[in-house]
């Protein structure tokens, strides 16, 4: 009995020769890895364009409904969004809008400090939200890959596309 | 059921309709069988080869072999697998090789979420491209104002142009190409001519047509509030879906009803709901000042109070109707004003007109026929009208009905109906007979027999079909060769016919034209056979009006009154009164009042007139009732709360009530409060309270939700504005919420918001709801038909036969002219619509033009009632001598009265 509470003792007391596993925030910031679910983002494909094409997979996959947007699209044809809005007082960083976009043009990142003083001010609106990067994912430009023309890229010239049919040929 | 067979499939026995094919049948029985080129209203072709189930020959059939179902007749005993491992396997490679072209688009596709080709690759568990090579692609081409292509989504099931060709009877789209590269579109690049283009963005079963109105404010199915609306741009009353997002009007799409528009609309209809979010809108009640003769806007209370003010000294009140608003809100201004001061808002040429029509219906032996039962009518006479122009949907409906008859030369090759293309192969261009009867050429023409001629010319043809029934109706004197030749066809056609049917309306403002075709109806009944008798009426709640207690007096009357008994406060409810009466006589009605009120949606040259301008709800923000050129008694609904500054009419009016002291008005709380009243107060009404289920109406004690249950973004849509959520707003008329909790079943067929069942997110979902493929919904199709013939009495007959029209040396007689875009005055202040509504002119013939000296497109002076208008001159071809046509509605076209005598100059 008394042997048992010395050790533990003994055993507490070595703890003090150990390395802090706790760190001094916020003078000491903790690096959290890539794919932590933080501050949500908006990203931009390799051509500095919006990825966002304003198809609501993320709004209709966010559990708490925190997240709107309105489509709008340019001259060309290409689809943005005309507002996009998640409220941060009610998101749960679950990352099912990241899941369910199809650009990678939302992303969680591994930023965390987003308290506020003040809850409106957890309302973001596409400005606070649209970074100048791709993100996790360099490469994916969606509008390559989809058959839609937009700006620069007629019918034909996506990724693993014939040109257009052309409909007066009757060969084979 | 005519004739039934018990089929088993899956080892579950069913007794189902054999007169139907096996798609059809197992749709009907709720099984999930995915399909493409097939579709309801246009039978079967086997085209895509989705639909693929085992047939065994018998128990001991083991094995069975692949048939497509849609192809297949039920026979007695017939023993079929669904889930049969290979049948799975064979619908899964089909649908593999429908994507290997197809794009990597659903995001930026309109069709995603409510798309066909996403719920067929679901159900048949295709998830991954295996095929390497390149995808083809398309050039896509401009469709018009309504319809965005895109070609690349196409999987080639050739539904659209069955459609739009063989349905529709389009001319100007088609197939091309060759091979793995057919392309679906028009010869080049233009606005679709058909005037029902808008039903390709349903019928196509993926995104190659999609609505180009919705694409400009973009929303996918599952984020739009919907409520069950019906169309306000004509008196035929399709039921359509409203939808709308952040307190934009969306879209208007089908909701299909089987006695009335099936799975279609119009494009009026379909694509004229944007003037919903018109600049024209007036958004707040509105207060002239005084001095300024400005408006000023004003609160809901602020702007009763003012009313108040008005009325207080008023000694006389008279109220002014409207046949585009609902029963409910013209029966509460009635109550107001009493009876002796209400108008309804027509001119009393048209109220005589509309009257009329309304009393044969209700006097007369003749039904009045549904929609549905236009399509199946064989014989058609059509007297006066241009059905495209004044009612659309009828249009197409004769475009079904001219198949009756061809079509049974089938029954005898022992094809089945739904065959479409053998039957088609059969019938060639044959078609039934029809015959319409109108000064100027219309789009039917190419289906009909026509006779272009003056209103008293049509009346008495009708005349002498009518006397070649019965004695008892006139006989007509004086007819010319090609009227004998004509009609004795006509009525050799209509003895031979099984079911016939006349169409007659109030465009040509002759009631010899309406006399002449209830006479034929009535001639035929009395003689033993059957006749329908179809009347249009000029707007979406005419007949509603027709069958009101109320003096139906019009606006010329109201003028006359006024002259003998002055009154000083005068309340318009949704109504533009320059477009019933000529301007200066509307100036000078107004210019007597002290007070002018109006109640209305849209801003037009009456409101600008007005003291005090109410902000009336239009059909998204009101709850109502109309009553459709059938007599059918049918609910619409609010689609979203619009905030307290619009409101219903009938609210606005009953506030005023209630502010001027008349408190046995405060009873009247909610809608179903004025519908009791309004069918305890005339009986002629009587039922229409039970249209729809009552706002206490709950299933499992839920509402029935107006949002679908993936609704997103409740908790961000208004946090711009304030990041604490407000509180749903209540919807206290309706057993429907406004948000996306309720009951997930499906709701009454009367409230239906939008068509949904698990797996089945595009509105081909509609097989669910009904009990058979085609037929009613679940619970009897909505509406409730006020109006059935009298049997047994012998019907009057109309004696008084018109002169033949004789042309005047120098004067022309004015016959109207209406455009499906451009005439009706809401539609046209939609985008869209207003691009394709065409210029002021004048119409006249080829061969008045070429006695005149005259060219198209030239300026002629054209003098009317003492004023002389400048316009371009038109040239028909078909145009009868001495006529000369005058577009009705356009916005810029001075109104000159249909049946007056008009002077030409040339410019």
């Amino acid at each position: 009995m008394l042997l048992s509470n010395l050790r533990t003792i003994w055993l507490t007391f070595l703890h003090l020769f150990r390395k802090a596993v706790t760190i001094e925030y916020p003078e000491e910031k903790e690096k959290l890895p890539a794919r932590w679910r933080g501050r949500i983002v908006l990203t931009r494909d390799p051509d500095g364009q919006e990825r966002c094409v304003a198809c609501y997979l993320c709004a209709v996959a966010c559990p708490v409904d925190c997240i709107s947007l309105q489509a709008t699209q340019d001259e060309t044809g290409r689809r943005y969004p005309e507002f996009f809005r998640i409220n941060f007082s009610r998101c749960i960083f679950c990352g099912f809008c990241e899941e369910a976009c199809p650009t990678y043009a939302i992303q969680l990142t591994p930023e965390y400090e987003m308290s506020e003083y003040v809850r409106q001010n957890m309302v973001y609106e596409k400005e606070h939200l649209l970074i100048n990067g791709p993100g996790k994912y360099h490469d994916y430009n969606f509008y390559r890959v989809s058959g839609l023309a937009i700006g620069g890229k007629a019918k034909g010239e996506a990724m693993n596309e014939d040109p257009p049919v052309d409909l007066r040929s009757l060969l084979p | 059921m005519a004739k039934t067979a018990k089929i088993t499939v899956d080892g579950k026995t069913y007794e189902v309709d054999a007169t139907k094919n096996l798609l059809e049948v197992c749709l009907s029985l709720k099984l999930d069988l995915p399909y493409f080129c097939w579709h309801p209203a246009m039978g079967s072709v086997g085209a895509c080869r989705q639909c693929a189930v085992k047939k065994f020959r018998d128990e001991n059939d083991k094995v069975g072999k692949l048939f497509m179902a849609c192809m297949e007749p039920i026979v007695d005993g017939m023993i079929i697998s669904i889930q049969d491992a290979e049948a799975k396997e064979f619908r899964k490679g089909v649908i593999e090789w429908l994507m290997t072209n197809h794009p990597h688009d659903c995001p930026v596709c309109d069709e995603g979420g409510e798309c066909h080709l996403q719920d067929m690759t679901v159900m048949t568990g295709h998830d991954y491209r295996r095929y390497r090579f390149k995808k083809r692609t398309y050039k896509n081409q401009y469709l018009g104002p309504f319809i965005n292509h895109e070609m690349n989504r196409c999987i080639q099931c050739y539904r659209c142009v069955r459609y739009y060709r063989d349905y529709a009877g389009g001319k100007d789209f088609d197939v091309f190409g060759v091979h793995n590269t057919v392309y679906f579109g028009r010869h080049e690049d233009g606005v679709l001519e058909n005037e029902f283009s808008g039903n390709l963005v349903e019928v196509c079963p993926t995104g190659v047509f999609t609505d180009k109105t919705l694409g400009k404010h973009y929303t996918r199915k599952w984020d739009q509030t919907y409520a069950p609306s019906i169309c306000v741009h004509c008196s035929v009353g399709c039921n359509t879906i409203a939808a709308e997002r952040y307190g934009l009007l969306r879209r208007v799409q089908s909701r299909y009803n089987g006695e009335v528009n099936g799975y279609f609309l119009c494009d009026r209809g379909r694509f004229g709901y944007e003037f919903v979010n018109s600049p024209k809108r007036i958004r707040k009640p509105l207060r002239k000042n005084k001095e300024t003769r400005q408006f000023e806007e004003l609160g809901s209370e602020d702007a009763l109070k003012y009313i108040r003010k008005l009325l207080s000294d008023s000694k006389r009140i008279i109220g002014i109707g409207s046949a585009r608003a609902s029963l409910e809100s013209n029966f509460t201004l009635l109550s107001f004003v009493e009876k002796q001061n209400f108008y309804w808002g027509e001119s009393d040429r048209n109220i005589q007109l509309i009257q009329k029509q309304y009393d044969i219906l209700r006097n007369g032996p003749a039904r009045t026929p549904s929609l549905r039962d236009i399509e199946k009518c064989d014989v058609v006479i059509v007297l006066g009208e241009d059905l495209t122009n004044t009612a659309p949907m009828i249009a197409l409906a004769l475009r079904q009905s001219v198949r009756q008859e061809p079509v049974q030369s089938a029954t005898p090759y022992r094809i089945p109906h739904w065959q479409d293309q053998a039957v088609r192969e059969l019938t060639q261009d044959e078609k039934g007979p029809i015959f319409i009867a109108t000064p100027l050429a219309t789009r039917l023409d190419e289906i009909s027999e026509t006779y272009r001629a003056a209103a008293d010319d049509i009346a008495r043809l009708g005349f002498m079909v009518a006397n070649s029934f019965s004695d008892r109706s006139p006989l007509v004197s004086g007819a010319t060769d090609e009227q004998k030749k004509l009609s004795g066809k006509i009525s050799e056609a209509l003895k031979k016919a099984k079911r016939p049917l006349i169409i007659a309306g109030p465009s040509l403002q002759s009631e010899a034209v309406i006399e002449a075709a209830a006479n034929i109806a009535n001639a035929m009944i009395t003689s033993g056979k059957t006749c329908e008798l179809c009347f249009t009426v000029p707007e979406v709640n005419s007949m509603g009006m027709a069958m009101m207690d109320i003096t139906h007096q019009g606006i010329e009357s109201a003028f006359e009154a006024l002259k003998n008994k002055p009154a000083d406060t005068l309340i318009i409810l949704e109504n533009d009164l320059y477009r019933r009466a000529e301007e200066q006589a509307v100036d000078s009605f107004l210019g007597k009042f002290k007070n002018v009120i109006v109640l209305d949606y849209l801003e037009n040259s009456t409101s600008l007139k007005a003291d005090a301008v109410l902000s009336s709800g239009s059909f998204a923000e009101s709850d109502g009732t109309f009553v459709n050129n059938e007599g059918r008694a049918q609910r619409f609904y609010q689609v979203y709360d619009a905030g307290e500054n619009i409101k219903e009419s009938w609210r606005w009016l009953r506030d005023i009530m209630l502010n001027s002291g008349l408190h046995e008005f405060g009873k009247w709380k909610i809608l179903s409060d004025f519908t009791n009243a309004l069918s305890k107060a005339m009986p002629v009404f009587d039922g229409i309270n039970n249209i729809t289920p009552p706002p206490g109406f709950r299933i499992a004690g839920e509402k029935i939700p107006r949002e679908p249950f993936r609704y997103s973004g409740r908790t961000a849509m208004f946090a711009n504005k304030s990041v604490h959520e407000p509180k749903p707003p209540e919807d206290i008329d309706s057993p429907l919420s406004f948000t996306m909790e309720g009951y997930r079943g499906k709701p009454p067929s009367s409230i239906i918001p939008f068509f949904w069942s698990p797996g089945w997110n595009s509105q081909q979902a509609i097989n669910k709801y009904q009990i058979e493929i085609g037929g009613a919904l679940h619970g009897g199709d909505p509406g409730k038909r006020l109006i059935e013939p009298k049997s047994g009495k012998t019907p009057a007959f109309f004696t008084k036969i018109p002169q033949a029209f004789s042309p005047r040396n120098g004067d022309w007689f004015v016959v109207p002219v209406y455009h499906i875009f451009g005439s009706e005055e809401l539609s046209v202040n939609a985008p869209g619509i207003n691009e394709l509504t065409p210029k002021p002119y004048v119409m006249i013939s080829s061969e008045d033009a070429g006695s005149l000296g005259l060219t198209s497109e030239k300026q002629i002076e054209l003098e009317a009632q003492g004023k002389t208008y400048s316009l371009p001159a038109k040239l028909n071809l078909g145009l009868p001598k001495g006529l000369i046509g005058i577009p009705k509605g356009l916005p810029g076209m001075p109104e000159i009265k249909t049946g007056s005598w008009v002077r030409l100059k040339m410019g």
